[in-house]
């Protein structure tokens, strides 16, 4: 008997038919994607990569910035978002999204005047927002001396860096100018992107560092990591409870430990101007967003998995990359949240 | 016999006629499929800016306000800053380029023509971050440290155009985005200028030559009018890509909302300021009036297009030829 093309090719197509067809019970989920803020991607990725050797499961997440990751998740193209600053309790409930924070950093005032060494000079919480405001121009302005005695300061001109992009950093930054200057909250406000009164704009961390390295007389804020590998000047800030801080890993912790995450409702919690004498005041949280209802609970239950994993064997390699981790008291807090209302479409919990 | 040769010939020729029909459907698809392309980004530009339009109506092009916060929006800052780094990019860009491909076609050693036309299609070649990068690491300290504080000092006191190069130098801002557009089009402008001198006819060239004129002269006299037609599209070509180039621009532009008098104060054009703030947006009014800002670059872009066409055709009209 002849073997005509057609029939070969009939056989082919049944073969991979065969191949293609899904096992009798669930298929195991080896990918999970998810899509928003750009300040925890350095440790997010750490984690995926050691969660990959580990498990086999890919984790594959784009830092897109935290709006981008908010229209993802609510498009449901991806697995979960990620967003720097917390969704409000009520844009939850109508969306149908359970956050959570997974990781907390430090954004911290950075200055450029020679002669001036790393935590050398500084500033009061009014001071900043009054030079962000463009009202101190010079840097040997009467109220800057008056908190600097014995720093000789040049009489240079402020010029003041900002972020040019939208960013959860300026979200943290902006909320903090809010609460310590009533001034900044109306003229200005608290959002991702705003009406700068004065300054340039550098696009990411990495555009705010460079311009601060580069323009002389320069002040501008960045997130901690981008201080310390750049070898910025930090500038000391005088807290809520009248103490003076450095930026560090301590300060940060300091900040998060104070705050009252069992209350907090959608763990809706902002941690810039915590009270403590040891608190860094510009702190802040990065959440994750998933739904409550999982249409595909082995999906949804792969998610948190992974998260769950992060919670508990991530914790060196985020202090490694100038993260602070969870505390263990509000992960318990948030798998408890998990296990209540993560629920499958037939009404049963995902997280057992 | 010739019975079956004339029914072989038809089908031969029926097949032919098929497939030519195939042949002339297929290509006139792909040609109306540049126009639907082109209708469907109008319709969905239109469309997404439509709630910022309704809401600013005309106001949106003529107010320089852009708050986040209190979902107030404006273009003027983006249309003026992308006018000024186009026009500072056409100002230094034009006479070089034009200086560039004279050199090649009429003056340049013969050894040296192709490493050099070689060099400038390599320039059109390099990614825009690369001199976006290069901008910011390289030529904005530069500009900053030495040529500002000079310009500043040599011409910051001049009446009218001293207010142009007042203010600190930071080497950051508008007049640096115009250098960086500058050296990004000439690439573009010079190679098709080269390329329109190099079809000049010798014999016109050397009966100029012949009658005792200078090589100025044949340029003035022989070269320009017979290639203004070409010169004029490169020049559209590197304004075209000057009025939407991104992220070098970016990088140098300084990406603050505000017009100032001076050319080295930071400014933003239109195509850094969706860069910077599209994947951030969020709420309707947010988006919308980013989307209503690419709608403006969009009609600036065709509307600088479309002079340009009707400039082609006065001036091909008024030398009777029809291009």
């Amino acid at each position: 008997m002849q073997k005509s093309p057609l029939k070969i090719l009939a056989l082919m197509i049944g073969i991979a038919l065969l191949c293609i067809q899904p096992p009798a019970h669930a298929a195991e989920v080896t990918a999970i994607s998810g899509a928003g803020a750009t300040f925890p991607y350095p440790v997010y990725s750490k984690w995926a990569a050691a969660y990959n050797k580990e498990t086999g499961v890919k984790f594959n997440y784009q830092s897109i910035g935290s709006g981008g990751g908010i229209k993802q998740i609510k498009a449901r193209t991806v697995d979960f978002g990620a967003s720097d600053a917390p969704l409000k309790p009520a844009d939850l409930d109508q969306s149908g999204l359970l956050q959570f924070p997974m990781i907390m950093g430090g954004v911290v005032p950075v200055v450029n005047i020679p002669g001036i060494a790393p935590g050398a000079m500084q500033i009061s919480n009014r001071l900043l927002a009054d030079i962000y405001l463009g009202k101190v121009t010079k840097w040997n302005d009467a109220r800057i001396k008056s908190e600097n005695p014995g720093i000789s300061l040049p009489s240079r001109n402020i010029t003041v860096v900002h972020r040019s992009d939208g960013s959860g950093t300026t979200w943290i930054f902006t909320n903090y100018l809010s609460k310590v200057s009533p001034e900044w909250k109306t003229k200005v406000g608290n959002d991702k992107s705003v009406a700068w009164p004065v300054g340039i704009g550098g696009k990411g961390n990495e555009g705010v560092a460079s311009y601060v390295k580069r323009v002389k007389g320069s002040i501008g804020y960045v997130e901690y990591a981008y201080a310390l590998q750049n070898h910025l000047t930090h500038v000391k800030l005088k807290n809520r409870d009248g103490g003076l801080v450095e930026p560090s890993s301590k300060t940060f912790q300091a900040a998060a430990a104070n705050a009252d995450w069992r209350h907090a409702k959608g763990f809706y919690m902002v941690l810039t101007n915590q009270p403590g004498k040891d608190s860094w005041p510009i702190t802040g949280a990065s959440f994750i967003l998933v739904y409550k209802k999982q249409a595909k609970p082995d999906r949804g239950r792969a998610v948190l998995k992974f998260f769950d994993w992060a919670y508990r064997n991530g914790g060196k390699m985020a202090e490694s990359l100038d993260y602070i981790p969870i505390p263990a008291k509000v992960v318990q807090l948030v798998e408890a949240t998990w296990q209540r209302e993560i629920k499958d479409p037939q009404g049963n919990p995902v997280w057992k | 016999m010739a019975k079956t040769l004339e029914n072989s010939m038809k089908i031969r020729l029926h097949r032919g006629l098929a497939m030519d029909r195939l042949f002339f459907h297929t290509t006139r698809i792909f040609a109306w499929a540049v126009l639907a392309v082109i209708a469907a980004i109008m319709v969905s530009l239109f469309a997404g800016a439509a709630p910022a339009l309704k809401k600013f109506g005309w106001g949106f092009l003529t107010s320089s306000a852009w708050n986040p916060v209190t979902e107030d929006f404006g273009a003027l800052v983006a249309i003026y800053g992308t006018l000024i780094t186009s026009a500072i990019a056409m100002l230094i860009g034009v006479p070089i380029s034009f200086g560039i491909a004279l050199f090649i076609t009429e003056l340049c050693p013969h050894a040296l023509k192709r490493p050099v036309g070689i060099a400038i299609e390599l320039l059109a070649a390099i990614p825009s971050i690369i001199y976006g990068m290069w901008g910011l690491f390289v030529f904005a300290p530069l500009l900053g440290d030495y040529i500002q504080p000079w310009i500043s000092d040599h011409m910051g006191s001049l009446p009218l155009v001293g207010a142009l190069f007042s203010g600190p130098p930071l080497g950051i801002g508008i007049l640096t985005a115009g250098i960086i557009l500058a050296i990004m089009v000439i690439p573009f402008m010079s190679a098709v200028m080269r390329d329109m001198f190099e079809i000049v006819p010798a014999v016109l060239k050397e009966s100029a030559y012949g009658i005792g004129a200078t090589t100025w002269e044949v340029i003035r006299h022989v070269v320009l009018p017979y290639t203004r037609i070409g010169v004029a599209g490169g020049i559209m070509l590197g304004l075209g890509r000057a009025l939407g180039e991104t992220m070098a621009v970016t990088f140098v532009i300084g990406n603050a909302n505000r017009i100032h008098a001076s050319l080295f104060a930071p400014g933003n054009t239109i195509s850094s300021t969706l860069a910077n703030e599209f994947t951030e947006a969020v709420g309707r009014m947010y988006t919308s009036s980013l989307i209503a800002l690419g709608l403006v670059l969009f009609l600036i872009t065709f509307i600088v297009l479309a002079m340009a066409k009707i400039m082609l055709w006065r001036l091909s009209g008024q030398r009777g030829i029809h291009v």
